[in-house]
């Protein structure tokens, strides 16, 4: 760590700093580890009500929010949190993707395995609440199985010209597409889902491409399951965080070094403008949204910001991005993946008591041997 | 036969088909065996016994079909 610091501040501000932020030096970046743990240094832990410390601090604030893509952030938890938070999303909120595919024929040039993998790989617009898991032993029901069928032919387009070269005018049905998959509903799905019939999110997926004479007749089954088994079921596009970068002015930047500051900086991040100083306007820069910066850390490079700048991340604020692939709403899933953390942590007070319930026992057992 | 003078199979058949040599002697109760034509693809039935050419071009080499069985795949 640089001793220009430790000159300018005091010794607890600068410890304070160390607890909540990430530094972002020239070279690199410091004081990454997180220290928010019991007896981690003599002077704090000892007399703080961690509970009630996080109850404070804690806040969820969403950015942005559409249908299938949301950015929020979650302010006043741990990384531990925070990347549990993350994993669960990508790889245990269930979702309905195809699992089984039975080929009846297939004389395009894609082969039955690279087909079937493909259609594995298409979102299904399934409620996945409504579904069981398959176990390995039971047979398909209508509570845990959706059937899609798909019978395909390619051939010549009758009014193409003799001449034609363009495919999409000389054959029909050349492409296979998403929106060939016909649900074929079983038991009373049917009526269950008159409301929002089960289809593939995109209807323009391609397939395959055919050639004339071709054809393609296919049943699939979808299932439920987890992205930890496949990604095929794993609901997000992209589900991540990052921390929000904060940018420190010890001292004003004006002038023209005020434009060569704010070059250094994503647009948008530090804005020039105008202040009146001593009777006159000079320009001023001013961090103005330091969220959208990439953190490029160019400013470090240059001498004369050495000493007036200072770039960190706020430890334990977290933007996170979830964006969905259609099958469930953005905020859906994230709090899907809160009950799913809740659930496991319930499990594991369960065992723990069991644990130590079979100690105690044990220790009676020894005190009367 | 070229390629120039096929004719699609909407297309009405070209001119220069098989002059069936003789008339089949296949038993009725065999189940029909379809080729394609490794040439023009059309779908050619033929019997035992029976002359290997196509009824569309004249190519005389033909692909078996796929078979009719289902074949189960796991979607991964």
């Amino acid at each position: 760590m640089s001793k220009r610091n430790s000159k300018s501040q005091g010794n607890a501000e600068r410890l304070e700093q160390l607890r909540t932020r990430v530094m972002i030096e020239r070279e690199g970046v410091e004081s990454i580890s997180s220290s928010e743990f019991p007896y981690h240094s003599s002077n704090r832990h000892q007399d703080i009500d961690y509970i009630k410390e996080f109850i404070k601090k804690f806040s969820v604030k969403i950015i942005r929010k559409e249908q299938y893509d949301m950015e929020f952030d979650l302010i006043g938890v741990d990384a531990a949190i925070a990347n549990a938070l993350r994993r669960i999303m990508i790889a245990e909120v269930p979702t309905m993707a195809i699992e089984k595919v039975y080929i009846y024929n297939n004389t395009s040039i894609v082969q039955d395995e690279v087909l079937a993998h493909r259609l594995g790989l298409i979102p299904i617009k399934a409620d996945p609440d409504r579904f069981y898991f398959k176990q390995a032993n039971e047979s398909p029901t209508d509570m845990n199985t959706i059937v899609f069928k798909i019978e395909h032919e390619c051939t010549f387009s009758p009014k193409a010209r003799e001449d034609e070269t363009d495919p999409q005018k000389l054959y029909i049905g050349h492409n296979l597409l998403s929106e060939s998959l016909t649900w074929i509903p079983k038991g009373d799905q049917e009526e269950q889902y008159a409301s929002c019939p089960i289809r593939p999110v995109h209807h323009d997926i391609l397939i395959a491409q055919m050639r004339p004479g071709q054809k393609i007749k296919i049943e699939a089954h979808c299932e439920k399951g987890i992205g930890k088994d496949h990604a095929k079921w794993s609901p997000v596009a992209t589900a991540s965080y990052r921390l929000m970068p904060e940018i420190i002015l010890k001292k004003e930047i004006t002038g023209d070094l005020a434009d060569k500051f704010a070059a250094c900086f994503t647009k948008g991040v530090v804005e020039v403008e105008d202040s009146y100083v001593e009777g006159q306007f000079i320009k001023c820069a001013k961090v103005v949204n330091p969220r959208i910066d990439m953190v490029s850390r160019e400013v470090l490079r240059h001498k004369e910001f050495e000493d007036i700048v200072q770039l960190t991340r706020i430890r334990d604020h977290f933007i996170f991005n979830v964006e969905s692939t259609g099958i469930m709403d953005s905020e859906k899933i994230f709090l899907d993946s809160v009950h799913i953390l809740q659930a496991k942590c319930k499990r594991l007070l369960a065992a723990l008591d069991h644990k130590l319930r079979e100690q105690e026992r044990d220790r009676e057992q020894m005190d009367i041997y | 036969m070229n390629r120039d003078s096929y004719q699609g199979p909407q297309g009405p058949p070209p001119l220069s088909g098989p002059q069936s040599a003789a008339t089949p002697r296949a038993s009725d109760n065999a189940p029909k065996m379809l080729y394609n034509c490794a040439d023009c693809g059309t779908e050619n039935e033929i019997k035992p016994k029976e002359p290997l050419r196509c009824k569309e071009c004249g190519h005389r080499i033909m692909y078996k079909q796929r078979t009719k069985r289902m074949v189960q795949f796991e979607a991964r």
